[in-house]
Parts: C-alpha cells; structure tokens; sequence
C-alpha cells in the first residue's frame, strides 16, 4: 500500500488533489515481473543461511490447488484449499516459527512425488516428512496410515484394533481430520465400517477422486 | 508478544514499495537491488524478534535506509554517483525498469528534494521520521518532497498531456 494518505501536522494539503495521480505514476516504479526475480534471490540466500523456519509452495492437482510446506527436516504440511492457505500459514508460523517464505525448491521433491501419483506413476511417498504437527494418539494414527497399501481401504474400526485401542474409533476419525499430511499420509484410504465413504478434510468429492485414482491404476 | 505473522507477508505487502524507496535513493540497477535483498534478509534475521505492533512498512523503510547507505559505502570506490541512473544490466536478470523516463526523471531531482520523495511519498515514513534519516528540519523535508512531486510531474507528465 502506498501511504499517500498519511496524516502529519506538517503534510500538504495542496498536494490533495494530485494524490490519485501520484499514486498511478509512483505505483509504476516497480513492477511484479521485477519483484519476482528479487524474491527468487531472497529464497535462494535464505536457504543457504538457513534462515528458513518453513518453506512453501502451491501445486495444482486433480483434487484443487495443494499448499506444500517443509521445515528443515522435511515435508511438514500438505494443506487442501478449503482450509484457507492464509490462516494454515499463520499456524505454521505460530507453531514452528514465523521466518515462513514461499520457496519452491526445498518442495521440489514433494511435488514431484505428488505429480507422479496423480498420473498414476507411483504408489508410495518416499520423502522425508516432519512429524512435529501429529501428537499423542493422532501422530499412532498418522504413523500407521501408510501401512494401508495404495487401491485398499479399512474402515475406522479396523485402524483402531490395529492400534491396539477397538473402541477408539471416534478418535481414529479425529485424527484423521486432522491429518497435517493429507494424500501423502493416506487417511482418505479409512472408511466407514459399513462402507459409507466418511468424512475428509479435503471434502468427500476430494476422496473419491483419490479412491477412484488409486482403483483405476 | 513478538511477531507470529508469517514473513511472507512482509515481503508480498511491502516488497514494491522497498524497491522503489531504495531505486529512487540510488538508482534502479544492480545496487538498488542489493539494497532490497539485504534489506528483507536482515528483516528475516530478526523478524521473530519484532514487537508485534511493529509498524512493518516504516520499520522495512529505515532497515532500507541503512542497507541502502552500506551499498553506496561499498561502491564508493566505483564513484558512481548516485543521482545519475547506472545503465548497468539488473540482477534481476530481467530488462531495466520499465519505466527509463519517469527513472530519469526521478535521478534528475536534486538529492534533498529525491530523498525526501523516496521516504515520504514512496516508503510513507512522516516528515519528522524522514527529517530523522535524512537530516534537516521536517518543514526542509516537507517542502523538499512536494518540490519533488510537482517536479516530476512537470517533467514527466506535463500539464494537458496525457498520463
């Protein structure tokens, strides 16, 4: 925002009416196509100083535009765009610090993965992930979901015994809505036990698309 | 409280207008454009730290004052003037500004009447927070700024021409 409108006892009030103009004619000293070369340099430094709390990018999918965010340790957040990408980097930057700059290249492999399983291609994520997001019962749910293999499903109840805990079925759903690594951690693969599809933090359209991919290949 | 918000916005919200704050204090070419990289680094290094009522925008303007006077220090060896615009190729790795007649424009200001357009009217900063950085009196910085801006006006857009 240009600050043309600044109030100061010593401000000129004969330049009132030219501020529209002024604006116009300053706004053109620097353009979007100039800034964008600048913050390819500023992500570059960044990462070489290891300045960089997380590092995000957006990719476009079959399932809508994914947010993919990565800490030093690894892919930390794959967020859907129904949970708003602005208030899921806020909580990023409240929880694992706010140095949080869109920089693609530490994502790289992340969306590569991703483009290769939505043609088909690949079966199974082999990327180093961070964990910090998934606590207490949730992170037992998160940790196992990768063992239901690509095409199969179980149903909630299933996941629960499997944990050791057959009635804790209601939380086996929690952590599943909860999940920080949607896709890439496959609780669209848990479903009702009497074969309804269950909920999904991405939307139900989102997981018969998943569901339906992973049965086609 | 110290700052939560994600730095990405900093740079999104306030990255233009450091550009054309440090662009109109030294020209636009390759030292403007350190003069923005090191501006929002130092502002990455200590973002976490920064009181969260911070006034973003006017502390990215002083942070691109100092950055802007460590670069014309490191170039003073060069002698480039820097009311003159270099014709140097950007870093940026893109065309030179856009906008070559309104940079001439701007370059031909005398300094006082430049520095005090580039803090005021492009970074936002008061008269008395521009009289601070630059020196002189906020009444000088007042009527040096609005000397710039009808100085440019009249060179680049005259009265009856066209925008």
């Amino acid at each position: 925002m240009m600050m043309m409108t600044t109030t100061d006892p010593t401000s000129d009030t004969q330049e009132t009416g030219h501020q529209h103009s002024d604006s116009d004619l300053l706004h053109r000293l620097a353009t979007p196509t100039e800034l964008a070369g600048l913050h390819r340099l500023l992500e570059i430094r960044a990462e070489q100083e290891g300045l960089l709390d997380v590092a995000y990018r957006t990719v476009d999918s079959p399932v809508g535009a994914l947010l993919l965010a990565a800490t030093g340790t690894g892919l930390v957040r794959v967020a859907y765009e129904r949970e708003d990408f602005d208030a899921v980097l806020e909580t990023l930057a409240a929880r694992l610090g706010p140095r949080v700059l869109r920089a693609p290249r530490r994502l790289d492999g992340a969306a590569v993965q991703l483009e290769e399983y939505f043609a088909g291609a690949r079966t199974r994520f082999d990327l180093p992930l961070d964990r910090t997001l998934s606590n207490g019962f949730r992170g037992q749910v998160h940790a196992y979901l990768p063992q239901i293999g690509y095409g199969s499903t179980q149903s909630y109840r299933e996941v629960a015994a499997h944990l050791g805990n057959p009635r804790a079925v209601r939380a086996v759903g929690s952590a599943c809505a909860t999940n920080p690594l949607p896709i890439v951690v496959p609780c669209h693969r848990v479903l009702r036990s009497d074969g309804g599809l269950g909920g999904y933090l991405g939307g139900t359209q989102a997981k018969t698309t998943l569901l339906g991919l992973e049965h086609a290949a | 409280m110290n700052m939560m918000q994600p730095f990405e916005h900093a740079v999104t919200e306030h990255g233009p207008t450091v550009l054309r704050v440090v662009r109109a204090v030294l020209g636009p070419g390759p030292d403007a454009d350190d003069a923005w990289s090191e501006t929002f680094l130092a502002a990455l290094r200590a973002w976490p730290d920064l009181p969260e009522d911070t006034n973003v925008q006017a502390w990215l303007v002083r942070v691109a004052h100092r950055k802007a006077i460590d670069v014309t220090r490191g170039t003073a060896r060069r002698a480039v003037p820097t009311d003159l615009v270099p014709d140097r190729p950007s870093t940026t790795g893109l065309p030179e500004s856009a906008e070559p007649d309104l940079w001439a424009a701007v370059g031909a200001l005398p300094e006082r009447q430049r520095l005090s357009l580039a803090y005021h009217y492009l970074g936002g900063l008061r008269h008395t927070e521009t009289a601070e950085l630059i020196g002189g009196t906020p009444e000088a910085v007042r009527r040096a700024a609005a000397d710039g801006i009808r100085a440019l006006r009249r060179t680049y857009a005259p009265e009856g021409a066209p925008r």
